[in-house]
């Protein structure tokens, strides 16, 4: 053993003791950190589920005891039966499940044939084309209410479905979104591909769609979630009952022109949010992992 | 004419090299997709993104257009063109009020739902117990329709029986109409915007978090540096994208987003709350005024469309340092 390992041995062992001693101050600081971080995440949870959970609550108790704490008697469905009577709400869930599949679907394919056009093919216009998609990121059907009202109405589509869905029809941000997860689509396998002898199109199904499935799972579920609850376009070009969807029919019972009635409020607002919010619990996981997937950033 | 056959356009050598002819592939005889081989990628290209684009264009880009045109329209009967409008929206009080509540609302729920979101997603990005139920608890808030949201606090708000009084009351502070005093409706609904938003913008922080590489936590913690230090060096700097993309998606929002308006207050008391869409709403379709709401459409879209160019630059320089 020479000099000069003895020396690395000592200053080993004193560094060794310095590092526990630091190792235990580090421990404990981090089991306090731990714990704080424990209580505010519990809290700021509870704090942001609360309302709906208290919603969810009040529905479902007698008007006398709505405001009370008491667990064990008032429980009624009678509320959510008194304002399901009051409107067709059959329609206007039938309408918006509708809406919202045909455009979510629409959305989809015209989003990937824009998407993969715009990732892979260099053509005449290209960049003025994408630049006009960049700007309709900011620029939603609703923004240009008064326009976009008396278009529909001349394409003879005021107060119908088609009406309500048409403008939505291709999303700039589903585009956007999808074009940067094609462009990390290795080469080789488009090329691999083209050795096969696979087409165009082929090559888009096989290739680009399996890679962007989180994008597309995850893009999926925002878009249902948007266009169940969009409220201000369908509430401006639909007049007739038949037409509109849960949001605006439900409207009446939300606003305080009939006067406050708390336990219909609470049950309106278990009609309009309970499909959906059953479908977000059943595809939360899945969809959480997509979302971080797809590397929306 | 070969070149029309060659899958892409980028590579003229490949197809040589292979030597693919139309007729001697078998895969493309089978293929009942076969003809669409023929179509040059240029024609090809544009035939996908024509759906998308007539949609966008349509109902953005002609639009537009023509809201210029008739915020231009002079009132009373004949065509004639002048700023009309625009000189009555300068002199209107309902609406520069209504465009001063909007940055106001911007100003403040914007800042403070990202700083929560940020707070949110660092909270639950690391493994801890019930952290599914956690997230989704922070998340759903966002996914709820607006006017629902909106029905659900205007009962907290009210002020009788109200929640927020019963909470105000038991911890000493005075009994309020919320919604009914102008100095208190814009704070009240910022809170519910707020609620809305934070758990949507915790989902992009959280995406966000997925590309920080995993040895910079380990090299701060081999170091003992604190957990705020660490964010405040590491965390924050690295989450900036999207702190920019966030930020220019929920000014848009505060923009765009009046649903709740509608269920709660009607822009009430004395336009205390009234936003600048609502107003263009009520403009258009009730007063029957729909010029006049052109011209204010047209500043809405003016800030949407700067909003949109600071955007595009900001993704450039993302590509270019990349």
């Amino acid at each position: 053993m020479t000099t000069e390992d003895a020396v690395t041995a000592e200053s080993t062992t004193a560094d060794l003791f310095v590092s526990s001693v630091r190792a235990r101050r580090i421990v404990r600081a981090e089991r306090f950190a731990n714990a704080t971080e424990l209580v505010g995440v519990w809290l700021l949870a509870l704090l942001w589920i609360a309302p709906l959970a208290y919603v969810f609550w009040a529905a479902f108790r007698r008007t006398e005891v709505a405001l009370t704490f008491q667990p064990f008697t008032g429980w009624t469905f009678d509320n959510i039966i008194t304002v399901w009577s009051m409107a067709p709400f059959g329609r206007f869930y039938y309408n918006t499940v509708v809406l919202v599949v045909g455009l979510s679907a629409g959305q989809i394919i015209l989003g990937c044939l824009a998407a993969y056009a715009f990732t892979r093919y260099r053509f005449p216009l290209h960049n003025i084309m994408f630049t006009l998609v960049l700007l309709q990121l900011m620029i939603f059907p609703e923004v240009l209410l008064g326009e976009n009202f008396r278009l529909v109405a001349r394409l003879g589509l005021a107060d119908t479905l088609r009406g309500i869905g048409l403008p939505y029809l291709a999303s700039a941000f589903f585009i956007f979104l999808l074009r940067q997860t094609f462009k990390s689509v290795p080469i080789e396998l488009v090329e691999a591909a083209e050795v096969e002898g696979a087409g165009r199109l082929e090559i888009l199904w096989k290739v680009y769609i399996p890679i962007a499935r989180p994008t597309l799972i995850a893009f999926g579920l925002v878009s249902i979630s948007f266009h169940w609850n969009n409220f201000l376009w369908p509430l401006v070009i639909t007049q007739s009952v038949e037409a509109r969807p849960i949001t605006v029919g439900i409207y009446r019972f939300l606003s305080p022109e009939i006067g406050i009635n708390f336990t219909a409020l609470t049950a309106g607002t278990v009609i309009t949010v309970l499909p959906l919010l059953a479908l977000f619990i059943v595809a939360q996981r899945a969809f959480i992992q997509n979302f971080l997937r797809a590397g929306i950033k | 004419m070969k070149t029309s056959f060659e899958p892409a356009a980028a590579d003229p050598a490949e197809g040589v090299t292979r030597g693919v002819t139309p007729g001697g592939d078998p895969l493309a005889r089978r293929s009942f997709l076969a003809p669409l081989r023929r179509i040059p990628n240029g024609v090809f290209a544009w035939a996908l993104i024509l759906p998308a684009m007539v949609i966008l264009l349509g109902f953005s880009v002609v639009p537009m257009i023509t809201t210029v045109w008739a915020s231009l329209q002079e009132p009373g009967i004949g065509t004639s063109i002048g700023p009309a409008n625009y000189e009555r929206m300068v002199n209107d009080p309902v609406f520069l009020q209504s465009l001063r509540n909007n940055l106001l609302f911007s100003l403040v729920t914007v800042p403070v739902s990202l700083a929560i979101a940020m707070l949110m997603a660092v909270l639950v990005d690391r493994e801890i117990r019930a952290r599914g139920f956690l997230r989704m608890a922070l998340f759903t808030p966002a996914m709820l329709p607006v006017i629902a949201a909106a029905a659900i606090f205007l009962a907290f708000y009210q002020p009788n029986f109200g929640l927020i009084n019963v909470i105000a009351q038991s911890i000493g502070v005075p009994r309020q109409n919320w919604l009914g005093n102008p100095d208190t409706v814009l704070p009240s609904l910022m809170v519910v915007m707020i609620w809305k938003e934070a758990g949507f913008f915790m989902l992009f922080y959280l995406a966000g978090l997925q590309t920080i590489s995993p040895e910079l936590n380990e090299a701060s913690t081999l170091e003992g540096t604190g957990r705020w230090t660490h964010f405040r060096r590491v965390t924050f700097p690295l989450l900036m994208p999207t702190t920019l993309f966030t930020s220019i998606v929920g000014v848009a929002n505060s923009f765009k987003q009046v649903d709740f308006i509608f269920v709660m207050t009607q822009g009430g008391p004395n336009n205390a709350s009234n936003l600048l869409l609502y107003n263009i709403y009520l403009q258009a379709f009730p007063n029957r005024n729909p010029d006049y709401a052109a011209a204010m459409t047209v500043v809405l879209v003016s800030i949407l469309v700067a909003l949109a160019v600071i955007q595009i630059r900001m993704f450039d320089r993302r590509i270019h340092y990349r």
